[in-house]
């Protein structure tokens, strides 16, 4: 039986939000400005608690964090995270 | 047939409606429950409808918006959930105002009812006499038997002026009369979807100003912060547990943008036609008698009338059997509106105009009116 290879980690920016219209808020903003990204579930090295989170690519949070940051969105602290 | 009906409920909805009600069936998951795309179909449609209704009604954050199932839940919502020590309404609200206010006064809280006078309008004195600080004054925006609309800017500045709370019961306006809370100074709008915003029944919401602090009126799912013990204190989330009415709000989504598209001025001109309209038409036929104030320069787009001294449950099947048109009989859920015009045993027949109602459909119904005078009295 052939071994499957482990799934390689990959560094990420992961934004939680406390609630699920903040997060659908971000989403509309970044289609809006053409930044990269998706929402996923929130990991559980931030919190076991459901809800959901703007994950984006380390070389892309710059840019993300430039636009973003004057729009006074609601969101927490980016944390990075291997996922 | 034609259905005056409307202040019930709209039977004509724009055609999108039932389109987007369909479309979500097998479109949308459980909006907030996970990020496959089902679950955030739903959540995108629910935003959006969010950021719709803030439209409609000039509100800066749509999370200030919560959906409930109706303007019922969203009254008993501010009447439980508000901090406020006493409250103040009229005898022009309808039940789903005061009989949350009548429970909340048998557990204690001080109530005022201020009165009218013979048109259905509340008693200005009254209100100055009775707000106050820590309290909280309920009124209808529009009567739903009457179709007199409150001086909502006028009555917030008076409120606010003394350290009130005010809300407001948008169930007969939202949709035909404009609202826009922060011009009017409104803290709590509380409105319903299937009325003149002609989206699907078991639509509605509350609206609660920002730095306005309220509790949560029930307690449950709530998608995140799932470990805590406690209703996560943001809004939406704080008013919103348990599972959203997607599918209803898909259809409440679609409506918005059909009024936002056709603009509520110009939906409140045309429907103010009619039941004018209509209203001039019955109003000099000897032995009618009409209800509410028809020199105000605004109105809700229903006449209420009795004929002679008939019953009006009898006028209203008239109507029906004969005619087949659609009007409201009896209470209307407004006890003490009837109380306080003198009509509590007759009742009045409502007649109530949508935009998706004609000139010719009024003339109808004016000449069946008149038939029924010349037969009875």
């Amino acid at each position: 039986m052939p071994v499957m290879p482990m799934r390689k980690k990959i560094p990420y920016i992961v934004i939680p939000f406390d609630t699920t219209t903040d997060a659908m808020a971000m989403e509309a903003a970044c289609a809006d400005l053409g930044i990269p990204g998706r929402l996923i579930p929130l990991p559980r090295e931030i919190s076991a608690g459901c809800g959901l989170s703007w994950r984006i690519g380390i070389e892309e949070y710059e840019i993300f964090k430039s636009q973003i940051e004057d729009l006074g969105l609601s969101m927490n602290r980016p944390v990075r995270l291997l996922i | 047939m034609i259905y005056l009906d409307n202040a019930a409920t709209s039977f004509i909805k724009p055609p999108c409606v039932a389109e987007a009600v369909f479309h979500s069936f097998g479109t949308i998951g459980n909006a907030g429950r996970g990020a496959h795309e089902p679950t955030l179909n739903a959540s995108r449609l629910i935003y959006k409808t969010r950021t719709r209704i803030a439209r409609l009604f000039g509100i800066d954050q749509p999370s200030r918006i919560a959906f409930t199932a109706n303007v019922t839940e969203a009254l008993n919502i501010a009447a439980s959930c508000l901090p406020f020590e006493r409250a103040v309404t009229s005898v022009c609200e309808h039940n789903s105002v005061l009989r949350p206010l009548f429970r909340r006064e048998e557990e204690g809280l001080p109530l005022t009812v201020i009165g009218a006078d013979d048109l259905g309008r509340i008693r200005m004195d009254e209100l100055t006499a009775a707000a106050g600080p820590a309290c909280a004054v309920f009124l209808s925006h529009a009567g739903n038997l009457t179709g007199n609309v409150n001086d909502i800017a006028r009555i917030s500045s008076l409120v606010h002026r003394q350290g009130g709370l005010f809300v407001v019961d948008a169930a007969q306006s939202a949709g035909e009369i404009p609202i826009d809370v922060r011009e009017m100074g409104i803290d709590v709008l509380c409105f319903t979807g299937h009325k003149a915003m002609m989206g699907p029944q078991g639509t509605g919401g509350i609206y609660v100003r920002p730095g306005l602090d309220i509790v949560p009126f029930k307690v449950g799912g709530s998608g995140v912060h799932s470990y805590d013990r406690h209703q996560p204190p943001l809004m939406p989330t704080l008013l919103e547990a348990g599972t959203l009415n997607g599918h209803g709000l898909a259809g409440l989504c679609a409506a918005a943008a059909f009024l936002l598209d056709t603009g509520v001025e110009n939906i409140h001109e045309k429907v103010s036609s009619l039941a004018g309209g209509f209203a001039r038409q019955v109003r000099d036929i000897p032995g009618i008698r009409l209800y509410g104030d028809y020199d105000a320069p605004l109105r809700a787009p229903l006449v209420t009338l009795n004929i002679g001294d008939m019953d009006s449950s009898l006028v209203s099947d008239i109507l029906w059997d004969r005619y087949e048109i659609c009007t409201r009989a009896g209470a209307h859920c407004a006890p003490l509106m009837h109380k306080a015009l003198g009509t509590q045993d007759q009742g009045a027949v409502r007649f109530s105009f949508s935009w998706f109602n004609t000139d010719e459909e009024a003339a109808a119904a004016a000449a069946a009116v008149r038939e029924i005078v010349r037969e009875n009295l």
